[in-house]
């Protein structure tokens, strides 16, 4: 049975970064993924990453810009980690030969972003986590006799031993369909958010919230999980998304009638709001009848006040998008867009080395919730969170790994899992398919757990996931075979889209503020009074899922009115 | 403004042909048809996704991002390869045979595992892992970012943007010929660090790419990956482009001898307006002059390519006047021939085609042109 230091699941940035951390500081690792670690959903981001690497920057600006962005519900400690020690990170990715691209004097060039006081966004063009993510495989071809890789393996749930601890996981190998057990001193769940329990979503069809399940499963409580983002520019009808660097370069927000009605909103940083501000002011326009478009659900992005040069140069990927997937050419007409659901701030509880409440246990990147995105993400604070979190993860995980004594959780272990996807396979062809139950969910969230909310909406949605969940239950699958059945995996990945669902609608009931991502129409104002803290929810097994809360970390920056 | 053409046009009806394979039935691999209604404007992957989800849950694809960047979907297209997520409905119908199916097929090159999914690993990413693919940098490292030029960064994005999807590796029709060819994908990748200013080993990787019999030089330029890369990273030119930093630049003889054979191609198509083949072994050894014809290495490799003149003469592909003492052109077209050499020589930069730095192809200058036309001669 194969027996690791550290076990990484997931092999986006933060488990790439995880694993080069744990190596570095002798552990024996493994990183595990159900794709190629270059297919993971890091991929697609696209805009940059942020750091106080220009002289006149201080990351004290950038902390306090993030806290903001947070609407104050971010922890102020993790925030001043990532922030700190973002400049470091990204000179390390640089040495590791990240692509950036440079000013006129050869040294990083920094882009503007949405609620950034300065240009502290370094970049390689809009192709930014596609470089980061291609160098960090780089590097891990360079160190691949002290990490082993296991490229698409999915893992099926997590090992606890008697007193609660996470000694490893099961994870099917989706080649063969064997299962195998794999103990591990720490396991890192690296394996991002949730999208695709919404749609449409930015997200990869593989965003399926299985680590925040897999950790739900076993006790791990969630924190912040109603706080979903919505980008603001994102294609009406596949929901792709195009880059906050666009206006970042400078392009325009405009309704039917041609205004730029950020002005409205957000007099002083216009477009480059954050995205909760934005997306709001666009669903306003959109609701109100100034949308564009035949169905007037859309707004226009206005990317041809950009010089054509700098767009063929820095944002060459969405010259191609809005080509193949809307068949407009951006640099010499409007795109139409509208706010899409983008990311999950909320997460697996962490503390600032990664650690979960369940001891072994740690998370990183979107699957986790530290926190440092508190209501609403900045852009390019993510591929940050995942590099700074990451590697505090891997290098914690190390160290702990060097204190303690090999766990064996036994091959019997496993059968349970056989069973459960045994008895998926077994299924009769008489309730609903796997695709019919997503596609309603994803439905469902998008319409009523989206930018606006209500709690009439909102209890219908609950009611709705309870019943998929049960529905779920005698979904049947075609494949029978045990080589890439994506079919049967696909069930389990439902299973855990609804997990997450559960979470994200129940977090949304219970706070009953307006914050960040969450806008409540019934309770329009921020109450720093009885909501500035965490609603953290968990179940133990398949127990009831409770809500508890903790407290914000505030260090420096006391809550403030948030204007742009 | 912008005009919504392309939204809310009714669903139409298109018939997929899928290529299925089930290495567990015993069986061997099949056609299986399916009807899907859907915008044409749709992917092919849209398309299959729908097939699964509606009727036959167990065809196999790997695919994520649906929309070009994760490198996932490639596939064989009505024989072409590329992304399914990134070509439209309407578009493969239109490339589709005479009953209107578009037929979706594992990719070339590389054995299948099941259905559209192949084993990727055993070629692409072997070869990648051939060309030593990390960075090389000088140590240490500064305390803050290595200052290089604007340009260079924006040079090579254009192969930092493969996605390593395999479409190029499935119908290169050099490795086809020659599994063990480095292939266009990797080659890609060695010029990302070759051109990379903070690498320090570019004259060690171009020796080691240069002297493969599998490397730079095994390329035989059929332009198939340039048509097949969905992320215009046009892995032939970054070949042609290692060639020259190798051939030019470092001035290093490779054991095929390829740099040579390939300026003498140059040469001789400026000195004739066309190839001179009699003259293209003793050059190739000899350089460019008279006396290379006397080459010892030359005489031998002449001796040894008798067979294949005599068959082309037998065969009447070439004439014994045309093979002994050259084509003839007319002094015009030799002129216009001579005045592409001149301009292109004549910039004190070599220009190397470059989509990011240069922008789309009809902003292309004509000397950029002249430049790319040399390598299609050569």
């Amino acid at each position: 049975m194969p027996a690791h230091d550290v076990l990484i699941i997931g092999a986006g940035l933060a488990g790439q970064r995880a694993a080069l951390a744990a190596a570095q500081e002798g552990a024996s690792v493994a990183i595990m993924s159900k794709v190629h670690p270059v297919r993971s959903h890091s991929v697609a981001a696209a805009g940059g990453i942020n750091a106080a690497i220009n002289v006149t920057d201080d990351w004290r600006s950038h902390a306090y810009d993030t806290v903001k962005g947070s609407d104050f519900l971010g922890d102020q400690d993790a925030i001043e980690i990532m922030c700190s020690e973002a400049p470091a990170e990204v000179m390390h990715l640089e040495h590791l030969g990240v692509t950036f691209h440079r000013n006129e004097r050869g040294e990083l060039d920094l882009r503007a972003f949405g609620g950034a006081s300065m240009k502290r966004t370094a970049y390689v063009a809009d192709i930014t986590g596609q470089a980061i993510l291609h160098v960090l495989y780089e590097q891990l071809m360079k160190h691949h006799e002290t990490v082993e890789s296991y490229e698409e393996w999915f893992v099926t749930s997590l090992i606890q031993d008697e007193e609660g601890r996470c000694t490893g996981a099961i994870a099917r190998d989706v080649r063969t369909g064997a299962i195998e057990v794999f103990d591990a001193k720490n396991v890192i769940l690296a394996c991002g958010g949730a999208g695709q329990a919404y749609k449409p979503t930015t997200n990869g069809l593989i965003v399926t919230g299985d680590g925040i399940a897999l950790a739900y499963r076993i006790g791990a409580p969630l924190m912040d999980m109603e706080m979903v983002q919505y980008h603001p520019t994102c294609l009406v009808e596949s929901g792709i998304l195009i880059t906050e660097g666009a206006r970042g370069e400078g392009a325009h927000l405009l309704n039917k009638d041609g205004e730029r009605f950020m002005e409205k909103s957000a007099p002083n940083k216009m477009e480059l709001a954050s995205r909760d501000v934005v997306s709001r002011a666009e669903q306003i326009e959109i609701n109100e009848g100034r949308g564009v478009g035949p169905r007037g659900e859309g707004i226009y992005l206005d990317v041809t006040v950009v010089p054509r040069k700098r767009t063929l140069e820095a944002l060459r990927e969405i010259v191609n998008l809005g080509r193949d997937f809307a068949g407009v050419d951006i640099t010499r007409e409007p795109i139409t867009i509208r706010p899409g659901q983008h990311y999950i701030m909320g997460g697996v509880k962490t503390d600032v080395d990664g650690r979960t409440p369940i001891e072994g246990l740690y998370a990183a990147g979107e699957v986790a919730c530290v926190s440092v995105h508190g209501g609403n993400r900045l852009g390019a604070n993510s591929l940050l969170d995942t590099l700074i979190f990451g590697r505090r993860a891997g290098e914690h995980a190390a160290r702990r790994a060097s204190t303690m004594a090999m766990p064996s959780a036994g091959r019997a272990r496993a059968a349970r899992d056989e069973a459960m996807l045994a008895g998926i396979l077994g299924r009769e062809h008489g309730g609903r398919r796997v695709s019919e139950i997503k596609d309603e969910l994803g439905r469902t969230m998008n319409e009523q757990v989206a930018v606006f909310r209500d709690e009439s909406g909102l209890r219908e949605a609950l009611a709705t996931v309870t019943r998929l969940r049960e529905e779920s239950d005698s979904a049947w699958v075609d494949d029978r075979g045990t080589v890439f059945n994506q079919d049967v995996l696909g069930a389990m990945e439902l299973g855990f889209m609804l997990d997450c669902a559960e979470a994200i609608v129940l977090g949304a009931i219970e706070r009953k503020e307006s914050r960040g991502a969450q806008y409540r129409t019934d309770f329009p104002e921020r109450n720093d009074e009885e909501w500035l803290k965490h609603i953290d929810i968990s179940r133990d097994g398949d127990g009831e899922p409770r809500i508890g809360y903790s407290p914000v970390t505030i260090t420096q920056w006391q809550p403030e009115e948030r204007k742009y | 403004m912008a005009q919504m053409a392309d939204v809310h046009r009714p669903p139409e009806s298109f018939k997929l042909r899928l290529r299925r394979y089930d290495p567990e039935s015993g069986d061997a691999p099949y056609w299986d048809e399916h009807t899907v209604a859907l915008e044409p404007h749709r992917s092919v992957l849209e398309a299959i996704l729908q097939a699964r989800d509606k009727s036959d849950g167990s065809i196999a694809i790997r695919c994520s991002c649906r929309q070009a960047i994760c490198g996932s979907c490639g596939v064989r297209i009505n024989g072409e390869p590329g992304l399914a997520c990134h070509t439209h409905l309407e578009d493969a119908r239109a490339g589709a045979g005479a009953d209107g199916a578009i037929e979706v097929e594992p990719m070339g090159n590389m054995p299948v595992i099941k259905d559209l999914i192949v084993d990727m690993d055993a070629v692409h990413w072997k070869k990648v892992r051939r060309v030593t693919p990390w960075l090389l940098p000088s140590e240490p490292a500064p305390e803050r970012e290595y200052i290089v030029s604007k340009e260079s960064m924006v040079d090579v994005t254009q192969t930092m943007a493969c996605i390593q999807c395999g479409a190029c590796v499935s119908d290169c029709l050099a490795m086809e010929v020659d599994p063990g060819f480095i292939g266009p994908a990797a080659l890609a990748k060695a010029y990302r660090f070759v051109g990379d200013p903070r690498d320090q080993q570019q004259r060690e990787r171009l020796l080691d790419l240069a002297q493969d019999p599998q490397g730079i030089y095994d390329c035989t330029h059929c332009f198939k990956c340039v048509e097949a890369c969905p992320k215009d990273v046009n892995p032939m030119g970054q070949i042609m482009r290692l060639r020259r930093i190798a051939g030019t630049d470092q001035r290093i003889v490779d054991r095929n001898n390829g740099e040579r054979h390939e300026a003498a191609l140059t040469t001789l198509v400026r000195d004739f307006g066309l190839l001179h083949e009699a003259e293209l072994p003793p050059r190739s050894y000899g350089g460019n002059s008279w006396f290379g014809k006397f080459h010892p290495a030359a005489a031998k490799e002449l001796v040894s390519l008798l067979p294949t003149a005599a068959k082309a003469i037998g065969r009447r592909k070439i004439g014994v006047k045309q093979a002994l003492f050259g084509h003839k052109l007319a002094k015009q077209d030799l002129d216009a021939v001579k005045r592409i050499y001149e301009k292109v020589e004549s910039r004190p930069e070599r220009y190397e085609l470059n989509l990011y730095v240069s922008g789309v192809d009809e902003e292309v200058e004509p000397a950029t042109a002249a430049a790319s036309s040399e390598e299609v001669a050569s």
